[in-house]
């Protein structure tokens, strides 16, 4: 039980103008659930790379097992007896889940056989799965689901999974923690790597925090408080939003029965979509991803059009209007995607923030641009939300994710907008700029405008909404105070398990 | 090892400097080229880029030639610039020429032999119309049934190479030119001639056209939302879609812009230097167009420079394959290097190259 299985002793990695890993050094017995804790870019995707052979480092060695050990590639590594799942599923929707599972393996056996392996590994686990589902129709939950038995096939001694929990609902996240409680009984190790503090002291044995490539700390999570790890994680003390109590003022936006059909075959339609926002009040939208959000995103930005009276702006109605018609009567939003989306990349920040600013920071005059002002704008942006960068006329994708964020969602918040719909908004963003952008959201609120935020950060939606609705296969719950929800009441507002059967009957 | 490192920004030095080691870089290989062939490297440089412009017995020939070969050129090539930088691909210039030139001129030989000095604007506005329509063709059958505008535009050039040859076999042959193919000469008929404006330099009405064109295209594009919105769209569609731009209508101006340019050329072309409707009237300026807008970057500037440079090399080349004998392939060879060498300097503005191994910084 306490032998070690992986011995990390010194590992680096750099990259052009940041060093990733530096000198890491760390211990993985056999069946411990251990965790692998940091902000984003702490460098905890690098080092996993590495163990997983995907990316060669440039000093220090591992062992495991007591031999050396240093996968050229992912199938040296699966070979080694170490399987990861990612965040990101690499599966294909038009196949089925067997199918999918085969196209993974080195010597696929026959289908039948296949699948039946797939269903006694399944039921041996508590993760019921059809073998003959196309993948295409099931939840992200599910999904998961295939990529973790795709490595249980191989039997694997170490299990890494990339924050596995980003796309569960509260309940799906107690069945895989059952799996995985069952896993390590049966002495396979565990590198969980996660944000998530609640979890990690749910779940792990040991913790291994990371900051800015380096261990800062290790710790027994079950032993410290979530701030005290949190705190070790940032390397300060965190800024927690304020809040001001808000009165609730006349409605502001208003969405009856939207429906939408996705334009893609994977996609997900809204279905009679109604809420209304009033104004000062922070609507919060949870749901697990692909379940709307963007579609929702878009309907509401004006990039999809719908009948005028779907969606309304202080009573009038706006569906049939773009975004820029939108932003001139005050509805402005944040897209998720900051790269290609709310941002050209190769773009200038002058330029972008041009993009969305030209009607109400009156940009353009009979559609000329008014270059000095846009670039005032900018600068006045990088000020106020405090952008890292050298000046206006850099590119978009010169910024770190964090500092681009800042911009995004400063370039909506400057413009005063009356309603304002943010999609992710601290996404990818490290904690103190995660805070700083909370803070700018909240005080817009404060100031009287109505907040659309639609995010899959629960605990983020936990501060900053004063109602709650969540997306599921395209449809709205009805919004209900956020005050007192509680974790289960969330989980099933977000879908419950998604009816995937209860797993685990009475077994754990 | 040498490695390829992505630049955080675009270099602004590499922008401008891409071009002129392009061309040092193809003095050097073409010159190879001519040395191994067998002729003097450094006469056959001289001749191409020097003599067309200061020989003493050629250059006053050759010299107007420039301005006559590279206006219809840069005309085509800011409005094909326009689609590029949106990413909708106008493949089909050369058509949208033909027609300009048949519209334009039929326009003009149905007034014939009235002499009013309306003629000839009536012409100017009915060549930008012909080449303007042909284009809408695959602009509108992109907007409403999504096809492919780079097949639709190109396979329509052999639609109109078609309708250029009934038109000078049939409708548009001239009367009195005893059956022979070919329509009257706009030449002689004063009121439709686009003639030199200043004797002896080249310069014509589609000379002043393309300078026109130059500006109106600077401007767009440095000053005006809608050519923030064609930049917009062509480096970041969604992004473009978020800032407002209507894709559909961004399509058929660029289309219709490029056509109307085109439509101009060849009108300018059919009734100055060429003065005629006649089979062979095109020679494939709308193809050549599309490697000098590429080799003036899409940028308004470098592509009246690439036109300047683009002529050069045809008339240069045309001097040096009658004075050294050098087959007219070895021309296109040089030709074909230019373009290819700029292609492959120009990574170096997004890219900067690394020797050694990766090093941290």
């Amino acid at each position: 039980m306490s032998t070690p299985l992986l011995e990390i002793k010194g590992l680096t990695k750099a990259y052009p103008g940041v060093v990733a890993n530096d000198d890491v050094s760390f211990t993985i017995k056999s069946g411990e659930v251990h965790a692998l804790l940091g902000e984003n870019g702490a460098g905890k995707s690098t080092l996993v790379k590495m163990i997983y052979g995907l990316v060669k480092p440039d000093a220090g060695s591992m062992v495991l097992r007591g031999d050396p050990f240093l996968p050229p590639e992912p199938r040296a590594a699966r070979a080694s007896g170490v399987a990861m799942v990612f965040q990101h599923f690499s599966l294909f929707e038009a196949l089925d889940v067997a199918e999918n599972i085969a196209l993974g393996m080195e010597n696929p056996p026959k289908m039948a056989d296949l699948a039946a392996r797939i269903s006694e590994v399944s039921e041996e686990y508590g993760l019921p799965l059809d073998p003959h589902r196309i993948v295409g129709d099931l939840s992200a939950g599910e999904r998961q689901r295939v990529e973790i038995i795709r490595c249980l096939l191989q039997n694997p001694k170490l299990l890494i999974m990339d924050e596995p929990t980003s796309v569960l609902t509260p309940q799906e996240v107690d069945i895989l923690f059952q799996t995985l409680e069952q896993l390590r009984d049966e002495g396979t190790s565990i590198l969980y790597i996660s944000h998530k503090l609640e979890e990690i002291r749910r779940l792990c044995d040991h913790a291994t925090i990371l900051r800015l490539g380096k261990v800062v700390a290790t710790c027994n999570p079950r032993q410290e408080t979530v701030r005290a790890m949190a705190e070790m994680m940032v390397g300060e003390s965190l800024h927690v939003p304020e809040r001001k109590p808000h009165v609730a003022g006349e409605i502001a936006l208003e969405v009856e029965d939207l429906s939408v059909a996705s334009p893609s075959a994977f996609g997900t339609s809204l279905k009679e979509v109604s809420f209304s926002v009033s104004k000062g009040e922070v609507l919060g939208i949870g749901g697990v991803a692909g379940n709307g959000q963007d579609e929702l995103t878009a309907a509401l930005s004006g990039e999809v059009l719908v009948a005028p009276l779907q969606v309304r702006l202080a009573g009038a109605g706006v569906g049939d209007k773009g975004p820029q018609e939108r932003r001139a009567l005050g509805l402005l939003a944040a897209p998720e995607e900051r790269l290609g989306h709310a941002a050209a990349p190769d773009m200038s920040l002058t330029e972008n923030a041009l993009l969305t600013g030209n009607v109400r920071e009156n940009l353009a005059k009979n559609g000329f641009l008014d270059w000095s002002s846009a670039e005032g704008f900018a600068e006045r942006i990088i000020e106020g939300f405090d952008v890292r960068t050298p000046g206006p006329d850099n590119a978009a994708r010169s910024l770190s994710g964090g500092n681009l964020q800042k911009f995004v969602i400063g370039r909506e918040v400057l413009q005063k907008p009356s309603v304002l719909v943010v999609n992710q908004p601290t996404w990818g963003v490290d904690a103190s700029a995660a805070a700083a952008i909370r803070q700018a959201i909240l005080d817009l609120a404060a100031e009287g405008a109505a907040i659309v935020c639609i995010s899959q950060d629960l605990d983020e939606l936990m501060e900053i909404s004063d109602r709650f609705a969540a997306l599921n296969g395209g449809r709205l719950t009805d919004p209900v105070p956020a005050q007192g929800l509680t974790v289960d009441q969330i989980g099933l507002m977000m879908g419950g398990a998604h009816d995937m059967e209860v797993a685990h009957h009475g077994a754990a | 090892m040498v490695r390829l490192e992505k630049r955080p920004s675009p270099s602004k030095t590499w922008t401008y400097l891409t071009p002129i080691v392009a061309v040092v870089a193809t003095m050097i290989a073409g010159g190879l080229m001519f040395a191994a062939l067998g002729k003097d490297p450094v006469e056959a440089i001289r001749i191409i880029f020097w003599d067309p412009l200061f020989h003493e017995q050629f250059a006053s020939f050759s010299r107007p030639q420039l301005l006559v070969k590279a206006a219809p050129l840069i005309l085509i090539a800011i409005g094909l610039s326009l689609g590029f930088r949106a990413g909708i691909w106008n493949i089909g210039a050369e058509g949208q020429y033909i027609m300009g030139a048949i519209v334009g001129a039929g326009i003009g030989l149905a007034f014939y032999p009235l002499d009013s000095f309306l003629v000839f604007p009536l012409m100017v506005i009915s060549g930008a119309i012909g080449g303007f329509l042909w284009a809408m063709i695959p602009g509108l059958l992109r907007v409403y049934f999504r096809t492919n505008e780079i097949l639709v535009s190109l396979l329509l050039v052999y639609v109109a190479e078609f309708i250029l040859a009934s038109m000078s076999l049939g409708l548009l042959r001239n009367p009195e030119g005893a059956g022979f193919p070919g329509s009257r000469n706009l030449k002689s008929y004063p009121a439709g001639h686009n003639a030199e404006l200043i004797a002896g330099t080249g310069m014509h009405w589609g000379v002043v056209a393309a300078f026109i064109a130059v500006i109106f295209a600077y401007i767009l594009l440095a000053r005006h939302m809608l050519g923030f919105q064609i930049k917009l769209a062509g480096q970041a569609p969604r992004a473009a879609r978020f800032g407002g731009v209507n894709p559909d209508r961004l399509i058929l101006f660029c289309l219709g812009i490029s056509g109307a340019l085109a439509g101009l050329a060849g009108l300018f072309e059919v009734s100055g230097p060429s003065g005629q409707i006649s089979i062979d009237f095109n020679v494939g300026y709308g193809f050549t167009a599309i490697i000098v807008a590429f080799l003036g970057r899409l940028h308004p500037i470098g592509i009246l420079l690439a036109g300047l440079l683009m002529a050069l090399t045809y008339i240069g080349g045309e001097l040096a394959s009658l004075m050294l004998g050098i087959p007219a392939a070895a021309i296109q060879a040089f030709q074909g290097m230019l373009l290819f060498f700029l292609l492959a300097v120009d990574v170096l503005t997004n890219y900067r190259i690394r020797f050694g191994k990766a090093e941290v910084a």
